[in-house]
């Protein structure tokens, strides 16, 4: 891809407003449709796309696969502890008034925050990990293959 | 449309059209949830099914071959069996109710219930991400574990781990009969 210059200039352009509309999407989702499983889509595509545009060594410098593997497990813990918060604030499980135990509202409002985000680590982290796993195992294309 | 660029599906031997149409596929299928108001859904369409799997079976094309071999065998029991289950799914839609009825399930069983008790349980304007988070925080933390189990599934399938362990080994050519 290194003689393909539209869309090196245009994938530069994008990687960054495709970020931005996936944390938009993550931490807006109280207000507006999306949420962590969709944010979590949106900016594994923007590092596809780069890894796309720019080889797979340079999306791996950016966000390597040991880091990947680890935010994997990484959300669902978030997940789950908060919910483990909980069960200790004297809550039932996943009872998210135990963040904020003078305004239950405000509670509801930070664990889905909380939640949606270890949801969106995870989504991120393995749809990352599966492009990895596939871009790894195949030949470098010549662009006449195609 | 769908069953339009569905038959194109079918009837196309390139994999590269046929990956791209289904692409195309998932988003027309979008914007059918977006008539129906289901928002949420129809942006996790468009983003995974014309998004990411476009791109991860264009990652699986560029394994394999790029153009269907055709089949010798005959296709009479297939046809049979799909147009059995498709006479099957038509029967059961018979039953449901027509688009936007005001006295469907959907309108009249939890769903009053849940947008009469979030603007003062939850204060979130977003009903679904409510549902999702909140109410069904249980249901939402399965999916999430589904979705970890299935990525741990397919590193341990298809992981660079292994590749790693044979470029150590200094050939590459050594199949992995582990």
């Amino acid at each position: 891809m290194r003689h393909h210059l539209i869309l090196r200039v245009i994938t530069k352009l994008l990687v960054g407003t495709i970020f931005l509309f996936a944390f938009y999407v993550q931490f807006h989702g109280d207000y507006s449709p999306g949420g962590g499983f969709q944010a979590g889509v949106i900016m594994a595509a923007g590092f596809i796309i780069y890894g796309l545009v720019f080889t797979l060594d340079k999306a791996q410098q950016v966000f390597p696969p040991w880091l990947v593997h680890k935010l994997i497990a990484l959300g669902v813990l978030i997940y789950a502890a908060t919910g483990i918060y909980s069960l200790f604030a004297g809550y039932a499980y996943l009872d998210y008034a135990a963040l904020a135990p003078h305004h239950p509202e405000h509670g509801q409002h930070y664990g889905i925050l909380i939640v949606e985000l270890g949801v969106g680590i995870t989504v991120t982290a393995v749809m990352v990990a599966v492009y990895y796993a596939f871009a790894s195992r195949a030949p470098i294309l010549s662009d006449e293959d195609w | 449309m769908l069953t339009v660029i569905a038959l194109a599906v079918v009837r196309t031997r390139s994999l590269f059209a046929v990956v791209t149409l289904s692409g195309v596929f998932s988003l027309v299928s979008a914007l059918l949830f977006v008539t129906m108001d289901a928002v949420d859904v129809a942006f996790t369409e468009a983003a995974v099914g014309a998004g990411i799997s476009t791109v991860l079976m264009l990652g699986t094309l560029a394994l394999t071959a790029r153009s269907e071999r055709s089949s010798s065998r005959s296709s009479f029991v297939p046809l049979l069996a799909v147009l059995v289950t498709g006479a099957a799914l038509v029967y059961g839609t018979l039953d449901m109710p027509s688009f936007g009825q005001s006295d469907a399930p959907a309108q009249i069983h939890v769903g009053p219930d849940y947008l009469e008790r979030i603007p003062h349980e939850i204060g979130v304007p977003n009903a679904v991400t409510a549902i999702l988070a909140s109410y069904r925080g249980y249901d939402t933390l399965g999916e999430t574990a589904v979705v970890f189990a299935a990525g741990i599934g397919v590193l341990m399938l298809i992981s660079g781990l292994r590749t790693r362990r044979r470029k150590e080994e200094d050939d590459p050519d050594t199949g992995g009969s582990a």
